[in-house]
């Protein structure tokens, strides 16, 4: 059996999603998301994502299950995101997963959401086998994390996250500062377009030298939040364009200069971007460039396999069955703030 | 053959069905998405089951305070999926009901609040409500339908009150847990100020 058939399934912030994949091949990737509504939250509001998780769920599953068009006994294994993630949404994940696998008598592998953000990679048509060693860069409305993998199963190691606010979360709130829609990031992104990015000089969080003593890869959105919303409030006349730019710009920099700075330092020649804000075309194109600059391989997932997917969490699901790495026991609870050196749970 | 599912208080899970009644349960309130699979793999296979035998799944749908309910339904619904058959949901109140002749089954929902449901021979009068410890007699009409405070919901006595009402054509396709309260959760108005 080296080509798995494994069912995975997503739950842990606002998007439902089922995915079936075979070894490296994409079956079906069914995603359900309750972001609409948030919305008026300006935020995702946990139990309003947990009703939504468990209202997805039958849907989401067959919609899978016809889209990849198998016999769900053919399954070889389950595979469920078991944390990081809300405690109240990954239960409904997880509880249905392990009674599915009861159901169908199937082995379970509880894994890590973050781990899976960088599996997603084996999946993309032109992408081949993961190359490994890697820089994985994750970018989302809950996370910011900097991450090298050596082995998917047995190396990765968490080299810098988020002090404060996730950079999708930055988006957001900025999005919000400039009255645009929730979720920010593709409005802000829509608008940058005719703003100049060094109109106003917003801060570079922890790129200071004595900030590069304990967090060289570590990021922090908040100052750079807090700036922008004093910039809104006492400019005499404010450029939404330059704002969105400039803010963009900041947020860009300091991303892929942390994340080509690892590269470097670890002697690593290939970065995978992941998470939703990876849509950001700015964060592409700087990426793009200064790994040009400095010889490494970028790659970026596409979209649907970026954002939160239960693909991806099968795709990590059937390289632990194809590496022959053992099932998680039945009994394992959800961590939600499960480390990312846990690969299984 | 029922396989029963209620996770509205601590955890219990059933398999009923000729003479067998199985039942593997604990009142922990906070480990449901523990307990969940190994409990329904249990129950089957100390029957001397197997997955396939189960023909019907039912899940109480509460009221009950919702992380740990809503693992109970997912599970029994993500079951199903995988057998193919269908799932039923019936009040967990129900199960207390089963076999008295008029009651209030009143359980505890947190956050100092208790949800109750009046039957008249397993059949809802009144109810489900929330309400709390000093308003539940003024509430609830306690005299003609006395208190039967719960601590736990028994999943084989939900297979019974279950089965009953299939026996009387109830429809209980849905598995909508009773939420009976809206999240908590205030929409914003706006960003705070940063600026002095
Ligand atoms: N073009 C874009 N530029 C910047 N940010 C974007 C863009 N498109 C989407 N985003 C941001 O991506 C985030 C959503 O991404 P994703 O769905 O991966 O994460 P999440 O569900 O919020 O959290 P997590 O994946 O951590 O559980 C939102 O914060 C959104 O604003
Ligand atoms: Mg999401």
């Amino acid at each position: 059996m080296n080509e798995p058939l494994v069912l995975g399934i997503e739950s842990s912030c606002d998007e439902t999603g089922v995915g079936i994949v075979r070894g490296t091949t994409l079956l079906a990737n069914v995603i359900a998301s309750s972001m609409d509504q948030h919305a008026v939250f300006g935020g995702v509001v946990p139990e309003i994502a947990a009703r939504a998780h468990l209202e997805a769920l039958r849907g989401t599953l067959s919609a899978a299950v016809t889209e990849a068009n198998i016999r769900i006994d053919d399954l070889d294994a389950i595979a469920v995101a078991a944390g990081p993630g809300l405690a109240g949404a990954l239960m409904v994940g997880v509880g249905a997963a392990k009674a599915l696998a009861v159901s169908l008598g199937k082995p379970l592998y509880g894994v890590n959401h973050l781990v899976g953000h960088v599996g997603a990679d084996v999946l993309r048509e032109d992408g081949g086998e993961i190359e490994l060693p890697t820089v994985a860069l994750l970018v989302s409305g809950g996370h910011t994390s900097l991450l090298l993998v050596r082995d998917l199963v047995t190396d990765v190691v968490l080299l810098g996250e988020t002090i404060d606010d996730a950079a999708g979360e930055a988006f957001d709130k900025v999005a919000r500062l400039l009255k645009l829609p929730y979720p920010g990031g593709p409005h802000i992104d829509r608008v940058a377009i005719d703003g100049d990015p060094n109109a106003i000089r917003f801060p570079r969080g922890l790129t200071l030298p004595k900030d590069l003593v304990n967090h060289r890869y570590d990021f922090s959105f908040s100052g750079l939040k807090t700036a922008v919303a004093r910039y809104v409030e006492t400019a005499d006349a404010v450029s939404i364009p330059d704002v969105a730019a400039s803010f963009r710009e900041s947020v860009a920099d300091v991303l892929t200069r942390k994340a080509v700075d690892a590269c470097r330092e670890h002697g690593v020649t290939r970065l995978l971007l992941g998470g939703g804000v990876a849509a950001n075309a700015r964060i592409r194109a700087l990426a793009a460039e200064r790994c040009a600059e400095n010889g490494i391989e970028l790659r970026v997932p596409p979209l649907a396999l970026c954002t939160d997917n239960g693909a991806m969490i099968a795709a990590l699901g059937a390289h632990l069955v194809a590496r022959g790495v053992a099932p998680s026991s039945l009994d394992f609870p959800v961590d939600s703030t499960l480390p990312v050196d846990t690969v299984r749970v | 053959m029922i396989l029963a599912i209620d996770t509205s208080l601590g955890t219990s899970v059933a398999v009923v069905g000729g003479d067998i009644v199985t039942e593997s349960a604990t009142l922990d309130t906070r480990s449901h998405a523990e307990h969940i699979g190994e409990f329904i793999d249990r129950v089957i296979t100390d029957s001397g089951l197997t997955p396939a035998d189960v023909t019907t799944v039912v899940v109480g749908i509460g009221p009950g305070p919702f992380t740990g309910l809503r693992v109970g339904i997912a599970a029994g619904v993500a079951f199903a999926f995988g057998q193919g058959i269908p799932v039923l949901g019936i009040s967990s109140h129900d199960a207390v009901a089963v076999g008295v002749d008029a009651c209030t089954v009143v359980t505890d929902v947190r956050r100092r609040e208790l949800a109750w449901t009046s039957y008249r021979n397993g059949v809802v009068v009144a109810g489900p409500g929330l309400t709390t410890e000093a308003t539940l007699a003024s509430d609830v009409d306690l005299t003609e339908f006395p208190e039967v405070r719960a601590g736990t919901i028994s999943a084989a006595m939900l297979a019974a009150a279950a089965q009953q009402r299939i026996d009387r054509g109830d429809d209980l396709s849905s598995v909508a847990p009773l939420y009976l309260r809206a999240p908590d959760a205030t929409p914003s108005n706006g960003p705070k100020r940063v600026s002095g």
